[in-house]
């Protein structure tokens, strides 16, 4: 079960190397939006590191999007999806699969970036540090959530626009929590743990519970 | 080891395109389905493969009914569709590597590469499958009935795009899939022959709903 779980990641992995203007593509439209919020409300120190949480998880919540509608529409389409619904294996495992792939792809080349929009945004180090740390906890469910919308729209016309009707209000408390630690943790009486049990809860139950749905609306969708 | 089709009915839409449909497959048989274009081949091919929930009816894989053992059933079948499940990023070897493997099988590199010389891609092993033909896009997703030990095989049009030669060996490879005790279901408009086993039509158009093409010839 764990070697295909495996061999889903390494193909994905793969794919997306020889392909890399895709992954490039999400880093560069997080950059991108993280920077010009400086250009267009002015570069006022106080303003700007008191808007930075909010625009970093906005521009992570949008790069995420990016990328979703290809999730499982390339395999849809050349039938690959389809194979992988006769394999003797659960699908959840191999959506668990795809969704740690969609997640290495797309969520952690955020993380990493992250520094960057300390520089931009006069953050303190600390609050970098803060800000990667929610971003790790926040952006897999960015791609659990995502593929479950994926998976409803696939093969729909139009299904772009409507995957972020359907996923772009269920992301609201991963910004919620996510950008309030952060700001939380600039105040001096500030307390980051409640947001960060919340958003660990968060994680544990789109881990068990997105899976499973995304499976069962993949199932749906191919027939 | 039989499949156990009974009174199996499906609509696609608000179009009922068969019911009542009947068959039994045992070792050593071949069945061909036929019908006219828009009988709903490839839907009782879906359907056979649990891709499709029929409306009605059963179908039963030794003697069980496959929504409750989807995991040995699918072990134990192959299908082929329309679409070849290939990667265009992916080299002749990776995609047939791939495939095979995820249907739980395990075959050497040696055996995988003899496969594709066998099909007639030798020296394409690895050039990414974008640039191949369609023809040769077909034979690598063709490649894994060589190594692929299953004994159900279900194939939709597994002809179209081959050529003559491919045609042969792939009417060769199926009949000794059937030889050897395999059985397989084939939706084509063309003819295998085969020397051994016994070979089975059968015609949708004769289940067709009453309300179906008919009314409108």
């Amino acid at each position: 079960m764990f070697n295909t779980f495996w061999m889903i990641l390494k193909r994905d992995l793969k794919l997306a190397l020889r392909r890399r203007s895709e992954v490039f593509t999400v880093l560069f439209f997080f950059i991108i939006v993280v920077s010009l919020f400086p250009l267009g409300v002015g570069f006022n120190e106080a303003m700007l590191q008191q808007i930075a949480p909010g625009v970093a998880w906005i521009a992570a919540l949008l790069s995420s999007m990016l990328a979703l509608e290809r999730l499982f529409a390339n395999d849809y389409v050349d039938g690959t999806l389809e194979q992988m619904l006769l394999t003797p294996q659960p699908l959840s495992m191999l959506v668990l699969a795809k969704m740690t792939a969609h997640w290495l792809l797309t969520g952690l080349p955020l993380i990493l970036v992250a520094p960057v929009v300390g520089i931009l945004y006069h953050l303190a180090p600390q609050t970098v540090i803060t800000l990667m740390f929610m971003l790790l906890l926040g952006t897999p469910i960015l791609s659990m959530i995502g593929a479950i919308g994926a998976a409803l729209t696939l093969g729909l016309r139009g299904g772009g626009v409507l995957i972020s009707l359907l996923i772009l209000p269920l992301y609201i408390p991963v910004l919620i929590y996510g950008s309030s630690a952060i700001t939380e943790s600039t105040l001096q009486s500030g307390n980051i743990e409640p947001h960060i049990m919340l958003l660990s809860a968060f994680l544990l139950l789109s881990l068990i519970f997105s899976p499973w749905a995304t499976a069962s609306a993949l199932k749906i969708s191919l027939e | 080891m039989s499949l156990t089709v009974s009174n199996l009915q499906c609509t696609r839409g608000d179009r009922q395109l068969f019911s009542g449909l009947n068959l039994q497959l045992n070792p050593k048989q071949l069945l061909f389905l036929e019908g006219q274009n828009g009988s709903g081949k490839t839907t009782l091919i879906r359907t056979l493969c649990s891709l499709f929930i029929a409306d009605k009816g059963e179908i039963l894989w030794q003697g069980q009914p496959i929504k409750e053992h989807l995991e040995a059933y699918h072990r134990a079948l192959f299908y082929l569709g329309h679409l070849n499940a290939i990667k265009g990023d992916l080299t002749t070897l990776e995609n047939l590597r791939f495939n095979h493997t995820m249907s739980e099988q395990q075959s050497s590199d040696d055996e995988l590469l003899d496969a594709l010389e066998r099909i007639g891609l030798f020296g394409y092993e690895d050039f990414p499958t974008r640039q191949l033909s369609q023809g040769q896009k077909r034979r690598v997703a063709l490649a894994r009935l060589l190594v692929n030990k299953s004994p159900l095989w279900i194939l939709d049009e597994p002809f179209v795009a081959l050529d003559i030669a491919a045609v042969e060996l792939l009417q060769h490879i199926i009949s000794q899939h059937i030889e050897t005790g395999g059985m397989a279901i084939l939706t084509t408009h063309q003819a295998v022959p085969l020397t051994k086993g016994k070979i089975q039509h059968l015609n949708l158009d004769d289940y067709a709903a009453e309300s179906g093409m008919e009314s409108y010839v």
